[in-house]
């Protein structure tokens, strides 16, 4: 139950600066997702939070208390580490109870507290063992319902889902989900699985070279990222060359397509993202003509790849059905959803549609 | 920098401070006093370098220093001649009873060596059983025992087991494939042993090369015992010391200092050495033993078991003496425990000193090493480098010059003032050891600490415990295990030690060790061997509840 709010963060290791003056709010209650490659700096901010990393510069607040210099005993958070960090020496029990123990609650409630968790988590059949044979997945789940058992007010995860199978993993998205709305835990999630950022955030924060790309609903940042890097990152997208022309309100492409477009900045060299979804496919002449080079039929949809005449390759993603499909060496011809696509400009770093 | 300022007046700086003051009060002081002393005239109290003059320039003094470099640098090389191919054999064939040797190894390596020194004499001496065997059968006296042979003849026995346990350790990490690639490029037999094992666990033999030749270089009971004229730097400074107690110590004091700084070159020559050749080797598959055929069989077996045999055997001698009737230093006929009545009724006191004062050392030795291991692991900073360099500081003091520069230090009290005037008793030879022991036991926990993720600590701090309470119910009992078995083996070396406890105890401190020395000399050989079955006793019963607990992990000395 707290708000986070950082500004200027710095961190270096050495000489190495990995994260340079970033600024961050995190809203109460809300679920809040970090997500970046590997090596851009999520666990190292979300140390930052929790307090186990030095801060070079910069302040950190919960509420309105600065915490830089708070034990990070005393922040009531909870946290998943990356690699578990399960105490080995304590049973599964033991390990869920330890946080319960520090708050100097009485044994009825612990015991209480820490049944409903390892049973929400799935692991109550452990309860007494040893962690150091158990799986990798069994391990995290007692690393989340450690952290959760106390519903503190902060929950920081790392990857806390990154060693479930699919099936787990869907149902453990739940609990946290359902726990941390229910308790109203501010909870800062890292991960660099995009479908599952989608799937649970409230917010989600895109990181790149700790440098924050973009922070917004998943909505929002799957609809109208804010820089190609984003674009890239979050789905599956098409970025071809282009050109806009103001005077005739006329967007071409590279490939020799040309769309009424209507936009309210000059004309200038564009990048344009289309997602796979974002065209429309069909054998009728008129369009963009590709040549299907390959066919991926997944159920629901159908992915398709096709080479352009300029030698470019596309991504269209097709609703499956019996009556239409396209043979491998087929010529098509493309139509842009034009309400749908972005436009950034030519390097790419500014969404050229939300700078107006 | 506020966050920084803040965080470093916890409980972890104070326990900083307080080691530090430890380590500057019982170890830099006395050190510090002896190189002093060694640069001051007494008579004039001023500075002059007379005494290192003295002992440079005179053929007596030097010549111990060059006879200890030549037996202990033989006695190195003999040991890696034995310990290597035993190893070797070890690993990569399967010799029957060999979990019964390699246990036999370790004892024969943990006993004190003043003890084979006597045990040899008493076999191959003038009056030896095998001397008169061999005379009497062949009508030839068999070479003198007495001197440089006798001391090269007890170290590399002694020492051996100690390239065996560093090499044994090696040659688990090299994967069967290399084995197997180099027989593939035909390269098989001594050729793959010295082309492609060697190089491969060089690093390793170079760090029991270096405790080998540090261990020869600083023992005294057995040059004292076995070599006769041949004298030893350390039975010079132990002599040179009692001789000049109270008049000229600044002599004494410069032969320590040029111990000191000759075992600190040998230690830096070999840090060089290793830090050239060293790199990490990690086997997924160890090579398996292999079943002997033949001739290669026979050898491989006379000479396991006849190595093994040669290092236990004065042990056993030993023990087998201990209930025969004895007079002074004549064996008589008939076996009795009379030997060890005589022990028991005139040495009292030496039994529960030589459990207590290692016992009282140890706990404090394993306070200090999880502290100081946690402080340079998990808080670095200026003043815990500076502990970490500090605490490595008595690997290169020999024990003899240990005990003087602690006698010589506190006799007085600290500057002569009679605060901490211990000289006399038993907290001196706590002392003693503590700062001998410590830096194997600190450098053993630094690598049981690096081997837990910090994040373990990190998790018990965001659930609410505090750093102290994380320290104890966390970290220490990660850590148990691994210290616990380093704590025996401590414990086993502490039991049998020597050199600084001859110096530093008085008949109510006087150890097991100390009073079997003592009857050794007086000539009480029942008594003495009766003693040196007890502490042989006391060793092995620790080493096997040592296996118990560390179930086969390496022995790390
Ligand atoms: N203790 C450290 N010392 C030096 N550099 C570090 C340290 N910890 C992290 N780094 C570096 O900081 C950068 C960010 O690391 P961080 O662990 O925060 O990445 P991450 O985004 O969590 O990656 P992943 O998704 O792989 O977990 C990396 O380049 C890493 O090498
Ligand atoms: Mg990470």
């Amino acid at each position: 139950m707290s708000k986070i709010k950082i500004e200027k963060a710095l961190k270096k290791y050495g000489d190495h600066t990995v994260i340079s003056s970033l600024d961050l709010d995190i809203r109460d209650g809300e679920l809040f997702t970090l997500l970046g490659p590997s090596g851009c700096g999520k666990t190292t901010l979300l140390r930052m939070i929790a307090g186990f990393n030095s801060i070079e510069g910069g302040d950190f607040y919960f509420n309105d208390q600065r915490i830089n210099d708070m034990e990070p005993s005393m922040r009531n958070i909870g946290m998943v580490f990356q690699n578990y960090a399960i105490f080995p020496h304590m049973s599964v029990r033991q390990n869920v109870e330890f946080g319960l123990k520090q708050r100097k609650m009485d044994r009825k409630e612990i015991t209480e507290r820490a049944d409903r968790f390892l049973k929400l988590m799935q692991i109550e059949e452990y309860a007494d063992r040893m962690p150091e044979n158990l799986s990798g997945g069994q391990q995290q789940r007692i690393a989340l319902a450690r952290a959760l058992v106390i519903e503190p007010d902060v929950l920081l995860m790392d990857e806390p889902l990154s060693n479930l199978d699919a099936k787990l993993r869907l149902e453990m998205r739940e609990v946290i989900r359902t726990i941390q709305k229910n308790v109203g835990i501010t909870t800062v999630y890292v991960t660099h699985d995009q479908e599952e950022a989608m799937a649970i955030s409230d917010t989600i924060a895109v990181m790149n070279h700790g440098v924050l790309q973009q922070i917004a609903s998943p909505k929002e940042i799957y609809h109208r990222p804010s820089n190609v890097f984003v674009a890239t990152f979050i789905g599956r997208v098409n970025i071809m060359d282009g050109r806009y022309d103001h005077e005739s309100r006329i967007l071409r492409l590279e490939g020799g397509y040309e769309m009424a477009y209507e936009a309210g900045f000059d004309s200038q060299k564009v990048l344009v993202a289309i997602r796979p979804e974002e065209f429309e496919m069909s054998q009728k002449v008129g369009g963009l003509h590709g040549v299907v080079e390959d066919a991926v039929f997944l159920g629901l949809n159908t992915h398709y790849h096709l080479r352009l005449d300029n030698g470019e390759r596309v991504e269209v993603i097709k609703v499956s059905s019996m009556e239409e499909s396209y043979m491998l060496g087929e010529d098509v011809y493309l139509k842009i959803l034009s309400e749908k696509i972005n436009l950034f400009n030519e390097d790419g770093s500014v969404n050229l549609l939300m700078s107006i | 920098m506020k966050a920084f300022a803040k965080r470093r007046l916890d409980s972890w700086a104070l326990i900083t401070i307080i080691l530090l003051l430890l380590y500057l009060v019982f170890m830099v002081y006395p050190v510090g006093n002896l190189l002093i002393q060694s640069v001051i005239d007494k008579a004039t109290q001023t500075f002059s370098l007379d005494s290192f003059i003295k002992f440079f320039s005179k053929p007596y003094y030097l010549s111990t220093l060059f006879n200890s470099f030549k037996v202990s640098i033989s006695a190195t090389l003999l040991a890696l001649l034995v310990g290597t191919p035993l190893a070797y054999f070890f690993t990569a064939y399967r010799i029957k009873g060999a979990k019964v040797l390699r246990i036999l190894i370790i004892i024969a390596s943990m006993s004190a060596p003043f003890i084979g020194a006597y045990s040899w004499i008493l076999l191959l001496g003038r009056n030896g059983v095998l001397t008169q065997l061999i005379y009497s059968i062949s009508g030839i006296m068999p070479p003198d025992i007495y001197g440089f042979t006798g001391i090269l003849l007890v170290f590399t026995l002694q020492l051996f087991p100690l390239i065996f346990l560093y090499a044994s350790g090696a040659l688990k990490n090299v994967d069967h494939s290399l084995m197997e690639a180099s027989e593939n490029m035909g390269c098989i037999g001594i050729k793959r042993f010295v082309k492609v094992v060697l190089p491969l666990i060089t690093p390793s033999l170079l760090a029991g090369a270096l405790l080998v030749f540090m261990r020869a270089l600083a023992d005294f009971g057995t040059p004292m015992l076995i070599g006769e004229g041949y004298r030893t730097f350390p039975v010079l400074i132990f002599n040179e010391f009692l001789s000049e107690v109270g008049g000229d110590d600044s002599f004494a004091a410069a032969i320590a200092v040029v111990a000191i700084l000759i075992t600190t070159a040998v230690f830096l020559v070999q840090k060089i050495i290793a830090r050239k050749k060293s790199f990490t080797m990690n086997a997924l598959h160890p090579m398996t033993p292999k079943e002997l055929k033949g001739i290669k069989k026979v050898f491989v077996y006379l000479f396991s078991y006849g190595v093994v045999g040669l290092a236990v055997m004065p042990q056993c001698y030993v023990i087998y003496t201990s209930f025969i009737n004895t007079k002074g230093m004549v064996f008589q006929s008939g076996y009795s425990l009379d030997s060890y009545i005589s022990a028991f009724e005139t040495l009292g006191n030496s039994i529960q000193n030589t459990i207590l004062i290692p016992g009282i050392s140890l706990v404090i030795i394993i306070l200090m090493a999880v502290l100081i291991a946690y402080l340079s692991v998990r808080r670095r900073n200026a003043a815990t480098s500076l502990l970490d360099i500090l605490s490595m500081i008595p690997y290169i003091v020999p024990g003899t010059v240990a005990g003087i520069a602690l006698l010589s230090a506190f006799n007085s009290g600290i500057f002569g003032s009679g605060v901490l005037a211990i000289s006399a008793t038993m907290s001196i030879m706590v002392v003693a050891l503590v700062i001998r022991r410590l830096p194997y036991t600190i450098r053993s926990s630094v690598a049981i600490l690096s081997q837990i993720p910090i994040s373990i600590e990190e998790a018990a701090l965001s659930l609410g415990a505090s750093k102290m309470k994380t320290f104890f119910k966390i970290t220490i009992p990660m850590m148990a295990s691994g210290i616990i078995s380093g704590a025996i083996l401590s414990w086993v070396t502490m039991i049998s030690e020597l050199s600084t406890a001859i110096l530093l105890s008085t008949y109510k401190t006087q150890t097991l060790s100390v009073a079997t020395y003592t009857e050794v000399i007086r000539g009480n050989y029942g008594v003495a061997a009766a003693l040196s079955t007890i502490l042989t006793v006391l060793t092995v019963i620790s080493l096997l509840i040592f296996m118990k607990l560390s179930k086969g992990e390496d022995l790390s000395i």
